[in-house]
C-alpha cells in the first residue's frame, strides 16, 4: 500500500534542502509577509475594538423609542390632487413608549440578546451654588443599565448606589460644579410637578469615554426621572445590547419592520465612525492581499527556476516510474512547505512586533495606546492562509514539472 | 538478413515499429523504420550502430518513454500502444530498470538513498527487509563502503555501480543502459561491464545495453546493429573465452 505522500516529502525536502540558499531566502521572504499581514490585522483590530469600546462604552447596541411625532393632514388628499401646502415639523417632546413593560421581556427573548434596559433621557439643568450646568438625564435601573454599558467599571469616586435621590454624575460636570461624591445638587427640568427636585446626593463619578457625556450626564433612578421629565410609569428608550454589535443594524431593522416604535442600530446612530472603519478595513483588506500576492510570485519564481535546475532528476524520476501525478505533489510540497516554514516564522516575528508596540508605543500616561492582542484564532487564519499561497503558487511550476517530457529531460 | 530468433515467448516483442519526428511537417524525418524485434527472458544483448543510426530513439521507445509512430510493441505480452501516460509509467515502473550513460543518480541523496528510491517510489517508504536488500545490493557491486556518500563524493565507475544496484534493486525483468561506460575510462568500464555480467548471472534479469564500444558489444550474448533507423545485423555473439573477448580489438 503506498505510504501517504512518504516518496514525494522526502524527495520534496531533498530538493529544498539541496537549494539552501534559495529556500532560506524565500521562507523569509513569506515570513516578512506574515509578519506585516499578521500584525496589521492585528494592529487593525486593536485599534477598531479601542474605538468601539470607546464609542459604545456609553451607548446601547440597539435603541427602541416611540417613533418621532409627525404632523398629520386633516384629510387625505384625493387621487390627482396636487397638494401645495407647506407643513412644519412637530417640535418633539418626550413621550413614553406605550406599553414598554411588555415590549421588554419580548427584546430579552430574542436570539443573541444579552441585556434590556428601560431608560427615560431628558434635558435639565444642574445647580449648585451659584454655578448652572445643563445636563443629559438619565433615569435607570441600575444592574440593567449596568449591564448595558458597564457602569460599574467606569466609576471614578464612590459606589454604585442608585436609591431614592441618589445620582451618579460625569467627572467633568462634578469638577464644574466642584462637588465630590456624598454632596448634594439641585436638578430642574423646567417642566412637569416635579420641576425642581432638591437634594440630589452624589453617590458615584463616572468616566464613560467621551468628554462631552461626562460634562453632562446625570445618571437618576428611573422612578426619579419619570417624575423629573413628566412621564410617570413611562420609558422614553429601551436600550439593547448584543452578544455581536455587528448583528445590531439587522435587528434593528428586523425589529422595527415588525414593532410600532422607532429602532436605531449604533451603526446607524454612528455612521461616520463605520465609515471610517468600513475604509480601514478594506485598506487593510488591499496591503494584505497585495502582501499575499508578492509572497505568491516570490514562492512561485523560486520553484519555477526549481523546476529548470531539476529537469534532470525530475526526468531521472519519470524514467524511473514516479508518475505525474508524483511530480506534481513533489513541487506542490515544496510550496507548502515554504508556506508553513514561513508563516511559523513570520507569526513569532508579529508577536515581537506587537511586543515592541506595546512597549515603545505609550500615551501621555505611560501606558500603551491602545491594546493589541494576537488571537490564536488570526495567526491560524494568516498561517493558513500562507501556507495555502504557498500551495497555489507552487501550481504551475509543479504542472510544468509533471509534463516534462522524462526522454528529453533526461537528455538535458 | 535473417534476425536472429528469440525463444517463443519473448519478454518484449516490437512489430513493424516506426518512429518519425516532425510528422506531418516539411522537415519531418523518420528515424525508425519498420523494425521488428525480440528480446527473451534472461538474454545479455548489445544495441550497436553509428550515432544517428536511431539506437537512442529505440531505446526510448522500449523504455516506454516515447511512443513509436506505428507498429506495436508487446512488452511481457502487454500491448502498449493504446495504453495511457499514467499505465506506460506503472508499467515502466514494474518492468524496467534504467542506466543512463551520465549516471544520472540524484545528488541530494546518499548512494544507499539512492537505491532504495524505486521501493519509495513504489510503496511511500522503504522497510527494513528494502534497506537490507539495497545494501546487499551495493555490497554486490563493491559499493558497501560508501552507502552514505552522496554521488559528488563518488567517481564515475562508482556513480555507475550505484545507478546499476537502483535499476536492479526491484529485479525488474529487463534493465536498459544506454551507454553505461561511455563516460569511464577503460578499467572503469571493463569494471562497470564486469558488474551488469555478475548481476545478470545472478538475478536472472535481461539486459539491452545501447554501446559505441565493440569490445564489450563482443562480452554481450547477442548483438543487434542499427543502421539507418533499421536493423542490419542480429546475431549471437560467437562464444568465446571471457579473456579474449576483454581483448578484442575494438
Amino acid at each position: 500500500m503506498q505510504h501517504s505522500l512518504g516518496f514525494e516529502r522526502r524527495v520534496a525536502t531533498r530538493f529544498l534542502r539541496e537549494g539552501r540558499m534559495q529556500t532560506v531566502l524565500i521562507i523569509i521572504g513569506v515570513a516578512a509577509g506574515v509578519a506585516v499581514v499578521t500584525y496589521i490585522s492585528a494592529l487593525i483590530t486593536g485599534l477598531q475594538k479601542n474605538t468601539l469600546d470607546k464609542t459604545l462604552g456609553a451607548q446601547a447596541h440597539v435603541t427602541l423609542s416611540e417613533r418621532d411625532d409627525a404632523v398629520l393632514p386633516a384629510l387625505a388628499p384625493a387621487p390627482g390632487t396636487l397638494v401645495l401646502a407647506q407643513t412644519q415639523a412637530r417640535a418633539q417632546r418626550p413621550r413614553s413608549i406605550a406599553n414598554w413593560q411588555a415590549v421588554v421581556p419580548l427584546l430579552e427573548a430574542l436570539p443573541g440578546v444579552t441585556a434590556v434596559s428601560p431608560m427615560v433621557a431628558g434635558a435639565g439643568l444642574a445647580l449648585r451654588g451659584e454655578a448652572t450646568q445643563s445636563i443629559a438625564l438619565v433615569g435607570v435601573e441600575l444592574e440593567r443599565y449596568d449591564r448595558i454599558i458597564g457602569l460599574r467599571s467606569k466609576l471614578t469616586a464612590g459606589a454604585a448606589q442608585l436609591g431614592p435621590g441618589d445620582g451618579i454624575i460625569g467627572r467633568e460636570l462634578a469638577a464644574n460644579l466642584g462637588v465630590r461624591v456624598g454632596d448634594r445638587i439641585a436638578i430642574t427640568t423646567g417642566s412637569g410637578p416635579a420641576a425642581v427636585t432638591d437634594g440630589l446626593r452624589v453617590t458615584a463619578l463616572v468616566d464613560l469615554g467621551v468628554r462631552e457625556l461626562n460634562r453632562r450626564t446625570v445618571i437618576v433612578p428611573l422612578r426619579t426621572a419619570q417624575s423629573l421629565v413628566g412621564l410617570p410609569g413611562g420609558v422614553t428608550n429601551l436600550d439593547i445590547t448584543l452578544d455581536d454589535i455587528w448583528s445590531a443594524q439587522a435587528l434593528a431593522t428586523d425589529l422595527a419592520a415588525r414593532l410600532p416604535y422607532k429602532v436605531e442600530g449604533w451603526q446607524e446612530a454612528n455612521a461616520s465612525l463605520v465609515s471610517a472603519l468600513n475604509a480601514q478595513s478594506i485598506s487593510t483588506g488591499v496591503i494584505r492581499a497585495v502582501v499575499m500576492v508578492v509572497v505568491v510570485l516570490g514562492i512561485a519564481s523560486v520553484l519555477v527556476v526549481s523546476v529548470v535546475q531539476k529537469r534532470r532528476e525530475i526526468g531521472i524520476l519519470r524514467a524511473m516510474g514516479a508518475t505525474q501525478g508524483q511530480v506534481l505533489r513533489i513541487f506542490l510540497l515544496q510550496g507548502a512547505i515554504v508556506g508553513a516554514l514561513g508563516s511559523v516564522i513570520g507569526v513569532v516575528l508579529a508577536v515581537a512586533l506587537i511586543w515592541a508596540f506595546s512597549r515603545l508605543a505609550l500615551g501621555a500616561d505611560g501606558l500603551p495606546l491602545f491594546l493589541i492582542t494576537l488571537h490564536p484564532a488570526l495567526a491560524l487564519q494568516v498561517a493558513g492562509v500562507a501556507t495555502l499561497c504557498g500551495v497555489l503558487a507552487a501550481v504551475a511550476p509543479a504542472r510544468r514539472a509533471a509534463r516534462l517530457d522524462p526522454a528529453q529531460a533526461i537528455r538535458m | 538478413m535473417p534476425a536472429h530468433k528469440a525463444p517463443d515467448t519473448p519478454l518484449l516483442e516490437l512489430g513493424e515499429i516506426s518512429k518519425s519526428y516532425n510528422l506531418d511537417l516539411p522537415n519531418e524525418a523518420e528515424v525508425l523504420h519498420s523494425l521488428s524485434l525480440r528480446i527473451a527472458r534472461g538474454e545479455f544483448v548489445a544495441l550497436i550502430g553509428p550515432s544517428g543510426s536511431g539506437k537512442s530513439t529505440l531505446l526510448n521507445i522500449i523504455g516506454l518513454l516515447e511512443r513509436a509512430t506505428a507498429g506495436s510493441y508487446r512488452i511481457g505480452g502487454e500491448e502498449t500502444r493504446e495504453l495511457n501516460d499514467a499505465a506506460l509509467t506503472l508499467l515502466r515502473r514494474a518492468t524496467l530498470g534504467f542506466v543512463f550513460q551520465f549516471h544520472h543518480l540524484l545528488p541530494a541523496f546518499t548512494a544507499l538513498e539512492n537505491v532504495t528510491l524505486p521501493a519509495l517510489m513504489r510503496e511511500g517508504r522503504v522497510t527494513p527487509a528494502q534497506r537490507e536488500r539495497a545494501l546487499a545490493m551495493l555490497h554486490s557491486v563493491g559499493l558497501q563502503d560508501a552507502t552514505a556518500k552522496r554521488p559528488g563524493e563518488l567517481s564515475g565507475g562508482m556513480q555507475q555501480r550505484v545507478a546499476i544496484a537502483r535499476a536492479l534493486v526491484l529485479e525488474p525483468p529487463l534493465v536498459l543502459a544506454d551507454e553505461p561506460t561511455g563516460n569511464l575510462d577503460t578499467q572503469s568500464a571493463n569494471e562497470v561491464f564486469d558488474v551488469m555480467r555478475r548481476m545478470h548471472a545472478e538475478l536472472k534479469v535481461s539486459f539491452l545495453i545501447v554501446t559505441h564500444d565493440p569490445r564489450l558489444a563482443a562480452r554481450c550474448d547477442r548483438v543487434i546493429e542499427l543502421i539507418d533507423g533499421r536493423i542490419a545485423r542480429d546475431a549471437p555473439v560467437p562464444t568465446s573465452t571471457p579473456d579474449e573477448a576483454k581483448h578484442a580489438a575494438p
